[in-house]
């Protein structure tokens, strides 16, 4: 099946390894992957924040860019939620176009989500070896639904261990731009966060969402923990975890 | 009630750096969370059961005139006597003016939100009522001169050490230490009071427009006593509380304790009817209620109607990560956590409380446990749409949503922005790979390093990748 990566505006500029890693799994489960180059943003930034016009011309342009694909997969729930549960409301007053952006809606998915349902991903490549602990992180979990599925394909890898945190489903108060509006009171929220990541004494935190992880491993940082690794849950299924982003070419 | 909402960002400051607040907000989660998460799979059709809840209170908002006029007529039928208010000061009137009626000196209160919507006591006091409330955390709140924190608990914000000082201070008796000590004080304090008022005072969680009933969900008792004891009742709460029939309110009464305090049912759930006729042993003689609209109706019939449903349980607010840090206070009004980020702006201004739609990060948690299924999330959004078509947003924020939106339109200089952007980041974040510093986003470096970018953005590696 041909598949459309949307990279997402964020992995694209903070961590491209995410993106090679996303094409090294679906590769793996048999899948052709393309690249749209044209892409760039799902428009949630605006969306969030009061701009819906700006959204509906980002949700236009992802349907230019994605419609033809038999699948699109990002590696992001909070991206693929936007897609799948918000652009529909978008177009709530245009039937035609409503019944078109549904329809490819239908057809998006998060990486994990998609692995385990439709690729059928069996064995993931990674060779991971250590403790590590899941940060679910909002949209995907309560938008899309993914929890199980990041848990059963990091199952299939021996040298996994999932030491899980307290509360691993409560926000970590990154929230796109509230984590700069409200620093405050976000910091503290990662604070929670980081804390109960550090009570499993796990050697590293995984999530599928960067922003989550930018922010969790903000943190961690500024607290002095420089030994937590953080990485995206693409990084650890694929291999594609350890040394520098350029080795992923 | 005054609304300080406009002081949003400096009172989440002095929250989050108040000690004994952290310490008593610590117990939300096992008194709330976990509480509702062991009684909710009672309800072996939870899903279903919103459903159902969410149309009943729907039915009755699609033609709320209707339920409340049908609701008059019953409640009329059977002796009780209803008031329509339009603000909060009206409330006050109409309860003054009552309490002039009937001689009143005294009245003992239970527990109302929407009493303090309106600042009732301050009211009464002024028209020379002396008001006691009877609620405990209510009654704490009195000694102290503190409003609500919470809609259901309202003295969540305090901690036992802090009522025993309070107690042993306003009551002028011996310091006591001990929960089942302490409430027998408060007891001893409040008994008389319910025995020598005149009025008794209470919210009204449902009216049931087939009998024109007032249904209180409580469990101390002091709604019962507030309700039947003294010889005059008025009960005050808002118009969007009817619900058609008392078989609609058992699915909602369902949920509300559970979603609530973590209880299958509340000790105590009265339905009250009617004023004391000749073949009743107890009951007021006189029952006026006070249906209170205060901006419910400007609500009707709009985008934002879905919040008409709230049954005011208060499980957004337990299970919402921000009130859980900064607590009721913070939100500067009566109504806290994410239902009162929507009523708030609905009810008292959406200028005088700009931040409250905001300062939520979507996450959701509040929409899952909604026992009517308010979209909790979508409704904060709406507010921000409403803030941008207005012009509220800040210069620095519309532009960099027009900049960000353009770029996003236009790859080619989208790629060359960010390519740019990266590697400068890249450098800037040294050998550490942390930027300690952001110009423009102090408000996550304050707090955060934010980790530096590897230095080339996907597309330029994938490009590299292909032509290799």
């Amino acid at each position: 099946m041909r598949v459309g990566l949307f990279v997402t505006c964020l992995i694209d500029a903070m961590r491209p390894r995410i993106g090679f890693a996303a094409i090294k799994l679906l590769e793996s489960a048999g899948c052709e992957v393309v690249v749209p180059e044209q892409q760039t943003c799902c428009g949630q930034p605006g969306y969030n924040s009061g701009d819906r016009k700006s959204a509906v011309t980002m949700a236009l342009k992802y349907l230019a860019e994605f419609e033809t694909f038999d699948y699109v997969v990002l590696p992001s729930g909070s991206c693929a939620g936007m897609i799948r549960v918000h652009y529909p409301d978008l177009f709530r007053d245009d039937p035609s176009m409503l019944a078109r952006i549904t329809a490819l809606g239908q057809r998006t998915y998060e990486l994990t989500d998609f692995l385990v349902k439709i690729a059928k991903l069996e064995k993931a490549p990674g060779k991971f070896m250590g403790s590590l602990t899941y940060h679910d992180s909002c949209s995907g979990l309560r938008e899309l639904d993914v929890y199980k599925q990041p848990r059963a394909l990091l199952a299939t890898m021996p040298g996994v261990t999932l030491n899980e945190m307290v509360e691993s489903t409560t926000c970590c108060g990154f929230g796109g731009t509230f984590s700069v509006k409200y620093g405050e009171l976000s910091t503290r929220m990662a604070d929670n966060k980081c804390r109960h990541i550090t009570g499993t004494h796990a050697s590293t935190i995984v999530g599928g969402d960067l922003g989550c992880l930018l922010n969790i491993e903000g943190r961690l940082r500024r607290n002095g923990d420089h030994i937590t690794r953080v990485l995206h849950v693409a990084e650890v299924l694929s291999g594609l975890d350890a040394g520098q982003d350029s080795e992923a070419n | 009630m005054q609304n300080t909402a406009i002081n949003f960002k400096r009172q989440v400051t002095i929250k989050l750096s108040d000690a004994r607040l952290q310490d008593a907000l610590s117990r939300l989660q096992t008194r709330f969370v976990e509480g509702r998460s062991a009684v909710i799979g009672e309800i072996n059709d939870l899903q279903e059961t919103r459903t159902a809840a969410a149309a009943i209170r729907d039915r009755v908002l699609n033609d709320l005139e209707h339920w409340l006029l049908h609701f008059e007529q019953q409640a009329t039928a059977r002796g009780a006597i209803v008031h329509w208010a339009e603000t909060g000061e009206d409330v006050n009137r109409i309860v003054a003016e009552i309490a002039t009626q009937h001689g009143v000196r005294t009245a003992a209160k239970s527990k109302s939100m929407v009493s303090e919507e309106c600042g009732l006591n301050d009211a009464l006091e002024l028209a020379g009522v002396k008001v006691m409330e009877t609620d405990l955390g209510e009654y704490i709140l009195q000694l102290a001169h503190e409003a609500p924190s919470h809609i259901v608990a309202p003295v969540v914000h305090k901690n036992k050490e802090e009522i025993s000082d309070l107690f042993a201070e306003k009551h002028h008796l011996p310091r006591k230490t001990g929960i089942a000590e302490l409430c027998r004080e408060a007891r001893e304090v409040l008994r008389p009071a319910f025995l020598n008022a005149d009025m008794g005072i209470s919210g009204g969680n449902f009216l049931v427009a087939e009998t024109g009933s007032v249904l209180i969900v409580t469990n101390e008792g002091n709604g019962r006593l507030v309700t039947t004891l003294p010889r005059v009742h008025v009960a005050i709460t808002g118009i969007e509380k009817v619900v058609p029939t008392l078989e609609d309110v058992t699915t909602l009464v369902r949920l509300l304790p559970r979603s609530a305090t973590g209880q299958s049912i509340t000790n105590y759930v009265s339905v009250l009817t009617g004023n004391k006729d000749s073949a009743d042993h107890d009951g007021p003689e006189h029952f006026h209620i006070i249906l209170l609209d205060n901006g419910r109706s400007s609500i009707l019939g709009s985008e934002m109607q879905e919040m008409l449903r709230c049954i005011r349980c208060g499980a957004c607010m337990n299970h919402c990560p921000v009130y859980q840090n900064i607590g009721g206070h913070a939100y500067g009004w009566v109504y806290p956590g994410p239902m009162g980020s929507i009523l708030t702006p609905l009810l008292s201004g959406l200028e005088a409380s700009p931040d409250l739609p905001n300062a939520s990060t979507l996450c959701g948690a509040c929409a899952v446990v909604c026992p009517v299924k308010i979209p909790l999330p979508d409704l904060l959004r709406k507010l921000r749409e409403r803030q941008m078509a207005r012009g509220m947003k800040s210069r620095q924020e519309t532009l960099m949503l027009k900049a960000w939106a353009w770029l996003a339109l236009h790859p080619a200089i989208y790629a060359l922005a960010t390519k740019i952007g990266v590697r400068f980041m890249s450098l800037l974040g040294g050998k550490d790979k942390l930027l300690h510093t952001l110009p423009g986003a102090s408000g996550w470096t304050d707090g955060r390093d934010f980790p530096a970018p590897a230095g080339k953005t996907f597309r330029e590696l994938y490009r590299q990748g292909k032509s290799k």
